[in-house]
């Protein structure tokens, strides 16, 4: 199959970008998205052209590296789908893709489609974490944690970070990414000892980076790779009105 | 080393920094200014029980709470409370505004909706909309001094004379339709914001969000209607 693309080409963070078009023929339906920018990237080392940088790393949909807006898209087209799982016949023959970076203030751009989502692992740091005991590991099964809990904490913690949510919210808002990290610790009983310091110094850190506000308009699930529900949203908004009324200490 | 407590900052100031706070903010004075709105709806559809019950209406929120309390001072603390909720409600929206339009400094060839509504991406300037037809709503039947031809104290002539002249009819039933979008979008956000989507509540927030804002601006925009329809006159 044909298509053409136009890819957003940025030799720097401060150098000025344009999308640049290259016209791609036999690309075979069966690559996935990211192999077919490989054969491109083979094309223009051949012609001793600066390949596209892009961020990939597992090429599974389980690690959260791989990343760019397609035809408008995050990850492109497809529902739950990361771009590395996005396979060339998911599009027309001939058909026209726009491809782009994660467009945030948060998410500073690095080189064409690569950015820098440092800002969610300073999220993370601020507390994204449980205490442990160390030494012998605990029985696994002493601390009961009920069916419904484990189920939606494990429907949080499926968040691979990519920043999808970031790049389809119109206010560049990270809450899906805080709300699902917030939850998954909050819901188990590990996470209790830290769940008010926790949100609290989550929500900090995420406005400090400088994400924009959520307005409910739910792009970020329709995004998300990993179906993470906007429930968890609300969630994380309660339990942040209850930290921040009860300021009780971690 | 990141610390692991909170740090020591009072709940108040912390709430209203931050942007869910803010976000805190707008959703309690908007619930605050929606039981007002349906409020005023339930007086304003007395006009079809005629000028006598209509006008008694308008007269008995002066003397509301009497005899404990003295003449209008309740309505004045209705007055004060709305005028706040405004003041707090618009201030919230323009500083999470400001801070999600310098959130993208460089936007995107194009950026495909998929899950939003018409109602949430018509929020800002909606409420913008809101904010001036306010002003001409208070100019005409508050003050009277756009309306055609104010009679302090007949509420119901005053009602009639105005929305007689088509375009101030239009121009209200616009405001309405604009009304009932912020109420949708605006009353399912409160849900969300406030963070009430326990079971049973997330199966009916937007359905209730719907309902209520479909009630209001339906009933709203019978009274224009009807004096245009000479049902009213």
């Amino acid at each position: 199959m044909k298509v053409t693309l136009h890819v957003w080409r940025q030799a720097g963070p401060t150098a000025p970008g344009r999308f640049v078009r290259y016209d791609m023929t036999d690309v075979s339906p069966d690559m996935s998205f990211l192999e077919m920018l490989d054969v491109l990237n083979q094309q223009l080392i051949a012609r001793r052209e600066e390949p596209i940088a892009f961020d990939h790393d597992c090429r599974e949909g389980i690690c959260g590296a791989c990343g760019m807006v397609i035809n408008g898209r995050p990850h492109g087209p497809q529902r739950a789908t990361t771009a590395c799982q996005l396979h060339m016949r998911t599009f027309p023959d001939g058909a026209d893709l726009w491809i782009e970076p994660w467009r945030a203030r948060a998410f500073p751009l690095i080189k064409d489609l690569v950015v820098d989502r440092g800002a969610f692992d300073r999220i993370v740091q601020a507390g994204g974490f449980i205490t442990v005991r160390t030494g012998s590991a605990p029985e696994a099964n002493a601390i009961p944690v009920p069916k419904r809990d484990a189920d939606l904490a494990m429907d949080a913690a499926a968040c691979i970070g990519c920043g999808a949510c970031v790049a389809a919210c119109p206010n560049a808002s990270a809450m899906l990414f805080v709300a699902a990290k917030v939850s998954h610790l909050g819901l188990l009983p590990q996470g209790q000892p830290e769940r008010s310091a926790r949100v609290v110094n989550l929500v900090a850190q995420m406005d400090a980076e400088g994400f924009g506000a959520c307005t409910n308009h739910g792009e970020c699930m329709a995004a998300c790779p990993k179906e993470i529900s906007i429930d968890f949203i609300a969630r994380l908004n309660r339990d942040y009105i209850k930290a921040a009324i009860s300021h009780r200490q971690g | 080393m990141t610390p692991l407590v909170a740090a020591h900052a009072p709940a108040t100031p912390r709430l209203v920094r931050s942007l869910i706070g803010k976000k805190v903010i707008m959703a309690v004075t908007g619930v605050i200014l929606l039981l007002f709105v349906i409020a005023h709806l339930l007086g304003n559809l007395k006009v079809f029980q005629g000028a006598e019950h209509f006008n008694a209406y308008a007269a008995g929120l002066r003397t509301l709470g009497a005899p404990f309390f003295p003449r209008g001072l309740l309505l004045w603390v209705a007055r004060i409370v709305l005028v706040g909720a405004v003041c707090a409600h618009i201030w919230a929206a323009i500083a999470v505004t400001r801070a999600s339009w310098s959130a993208r400094p460089v936007g995107y060839h194009g950026l495909e909706a998929v899950e939003t509504t018409y109602a949430a991406r018509t929020m800002r300037w909606g409420g913008v909309i809101i904010a001036v037809y306010l002003i001409y709503h208070l100019l005409d039947f508050t003050f009277g001094r756009v309306n055609p031809s104010f009679v302090p104290g007949d509420v119901y002539h005053n009602v009639i004379a105005s929305f007689r002249v088509w375009p101030v009819s239009a121009a209200y039933v616009v405001a309405m339709v604009v009304v009932g979008l912020h109420v949708y979008h605006g009353l399912w956000s409160a849900f969300q914001t406030l963070g009430l989507n326990r079971p049973p509540t997330f199966r009916w927030r937007r359905g209730v969000a719907g309902t209520v804002a479909g009630l209001i601006a339906v009933g709203y925009i019978s009274i224009p209607v009807a004096v245009l329809a000479g049902i009213l006159r």
